[in-house]
């Protein structure tokens, strides 16, 4: 078995890494940062944190290189799903490509370059520490099933979700992964744009009663378009705010963290996501549209070269 | 001509060094400020007034209004934050003059009538001005103050068209209203709007403010949040002067200064990026406060709200 991690950064590591171990398993890990890839090919790919782990994934920024594979694993950013995909197409000409990426609409895009897409979402954090060596910062569980309008099969569902499990990723096949994906989906549009707009972790935003109450207006509009969309949570993401408040309050969300570098955010696949199934089931979602446009006018400021304040540096 | 002799500016910041910069020229003028050394500097060397005016007047200034004499007009000129501690300080002096308000937003008059009888003036102002010290400040933007009887206080509209007239004639712009309220409003939608918006983006009154093309354009966002603001002012029976959305498109299309990379760097942006707490409840809170009071939705607004205190609170922690 032959599977591509396409987009090697944190999250992509943490699979890459793990699968790696699996003696029968050829992986693949493509990715264009140049240090990365050649510290992996000399030295294989580390974790640490809640993982540890010291695999040998094969690692190249060509696409040529890489075999045919059964299975692809997305895990870029969702603003380079399209050209990643465009890069890696013949790779997968008879595979399965798993998305485990944040946001909505990774899939729609994977299946224009895919024959069999499967939708899925993963818990797990960590961040780069220097090439080659991912900290794993959180635990938790992948949930992948079919993406329906391009589906794989159930079989072949079961088979990455069961090789993922013996890797030391916990995967969870179903029939239906949009309750899980749609839960992780309205949980970070509620929680994440605010952390990057005022600079605050997530425990010290929902401090901020004003705040806290925003993220909860944000989660209702994001269970309406659920509701709409006749998808079942997984659980309450409201109740996912508050756990949060506890175990993750200092934790600084990804999209604040790209605010602090100042790269573009994932604000289209997830806020600008809920606004167009939203239009698309007669939902209005007037305060995901209204962050949308500000993380964009703050994305604007950094083109800009504004000065902004201590916070955002 | 206007019955006005003597005029009492309260802060010294740009707004009211504009205000006693100018007012000097024709009319005695006295300063209250908060620091001594402020005082001393303005009693010894004048205020100096560059740019747009060429003036350098004798001032008479002091921390503490028991050493200043009566006068017929008081001009309340510090920042909104700063407007309670104002008052309290003039509570039990000046009694009977009218003081006129000049703060961003809605409810510094409120706060002025809490600490003593006087009656009030309300009023907006649009010039802007450049502190360069103590004693120098640059006239930037010649634009209009307005002004009115506050609609819940005493002062009657001669008084008001006196003052209108004593600033004229000391080179500023200004204009009376009967009712102020429809310009006041016009001011308070368009900056509890824009300013929380630049405030929350970092970024200043750039030409996207009027951009509507998509759903993320920053335009649509001003246009929707306008709306609410334009709802809350209907719902309380007040016609707007000046559509603020048109006041928008005006504002980015060339630029006040006629420029045509311009873009106003607003007050609450500058507050934030040097840290310091902003007007957020004198504009975008104004419109919630007083939206729930008439039952109007306004969840933008609360949105906007919410993030900027959302920043000031990252600075106390």
């Amino acid at each position: 078995m032959k599977v591509c991690i396409v987009g090697c950064g944190a999250i992509g590591s943490l699979f890459a890494a793990h699968l790696a171990r699996l003696k029968d398993i050829e992986v693949w890990a493509y990715d264009l940062d140049a240090r990365h890839v050649d510290a992996i090919r000399a030295g294989g790919l580390r974790l640490s944190g809640k993982s540890t782990v010291h695999s040998h994934p094969h690692a190249t920024r060509n696409p040529a290189d890489i075999p045919p594979c059964d299975f692809g694993i997305v895990a870029t950013k969702s603003m380079h799903t399209r050209s990643a995909m465009e890069a890696t197409a013949a790779v997968f000409r008879n595979g399965a490509v798993c998305s485990v990426q944040n946001g909505v609409g990774n899939e729609e895009v994977i299946a224009e370059f895919a024959p069999r897409v499967i939708r899925g979402t993963t818990f797990p954090a960590g961040h780069l520490v220097e090439p080659g060596h991912v900290e794993q910062d959180t635990g938790g569980k992948t949930w992948i099933g079919p993406f329906e309008p391009k589906p794989a099969s159930m079989a072949e569902v079961e088979v990455l979700a069961r090789r993922l499990t013996e890797s030391g990723m916990e995967t969870l096949a179903m029939e239906d992964s949009r309750g899980a994906q749609w839960t992780k989906l309205i949980f970070n549009a509620a929680t994440n744009p605010v952390g990057a707009l005022t600079g605050l972790p997530h425990g010290v935003a929902c401090d901020v009663p004003a705040l806290r109450t925003v993220i909860s207006a944000l989660v209702a509009e994001g269970k309406a378009v659920a509701a709409a969309l006749g998808i079942k949570l997984d659980s309450d993401p409201d109740e996912l705010v508050d756990y949060a408040h506890k175990v993750a309050y200092l934790h600084k969300a990804s999209m604040l963290q790209d605010a602090l570098a100042r790269r573009p955010t994932e604000v289209a696949a997830l806020n600008g996501g809920i606004v167009a199934f939203g239009r698309e089931t007669g939902v209005p979602t007037p305060l995901h549209q209204a962050i949308w446009a500000l993380v964009e006018g703050l994305e604007a400021s950094w083109k800009r070269n504004e000065p902004g304040s201590e916070t955002r540096k | 001509m206007s019955g006005i002799r003597s005029v009492c500016v309260v802060g010294a910041g740009a707004i009211g060094s504009l205000f006693a910069g100018h007012l000097a020229s024709v009319v005695e003028t006295k300063l209250l400020v908060r620091r001594k050394e402020h005082a001393e500097a303005l009693n010894r060397q004048g205020l100096k007034v560059t740019g747009k005016s060429q003036l350098h007047s004798r001032v008479t200034a002091a921390t503490d209004p028991a050493q200043l004499e009566p006068v017929d007009l008081i001009i309340v000129a510090t920042k909104a934050s700063a407007v309670a501690a104002a008052a309290k300080h003039l509570s039990g002096h000046f009694p009977g003059t009218t003081v006129m308000t000049v703060q961003n937003g809605l409810g510094c008059e409120d706060v002025i009538a809490q600490h003593g009888d006087w009656p009030v003036i309300s009023s907006i102002t649009f010039m802007s001005g450049i502190r360069h010290s103590d004693v120098e400040v640059e006239y930037e933007l010649d634009t209009e103050t307005w002004m009115g009887p506050w609609s819940k206080g005493s002062a009657d509209f001669a008084v008001t068209r006196a003052a209108a007239e004593l600033i004229v004639s000391s080179g500023l712009r200004a204009k009376a209203f009967e009712d102020v309220r429809p310009a006041q409003w016009s001011k308070l939608i368009f900056n509890s709007v824009v300013n929380s918006i630049g405030a929350v983006t970092n970024l200043p009154h750039v030409r996207d403010f009027a951009r509507t093309d998509r759903p993320a354009d920053l335009g649509t966002l001003v246009r929707a949040m306008m709306n609410e603001g334009k709802a809350v002012a209907a719902a309380q029976g007040i016609k707007l002067y000046e559509d603020p959305w048109e006041m928008n498109v005006r504002a980015v299309s060339h630029g006040q200064t006629g420029l045509e990379d311009y873009a106003h760097v607003f007050s609450m942006l500058s507050d934030v990026r040097a840290r310091q707490l902003t007007e957020i409840d004198w504009l975008t809170g104004a419109i919630v406060r007083e939206a729930r009071r008439v039952g109007v939705p306004v969840p933008i607004h609360e949105l906007l709200f919410a993030l900027v205190k959302g920043i000031e609170h990252g600075w106390s922690t």
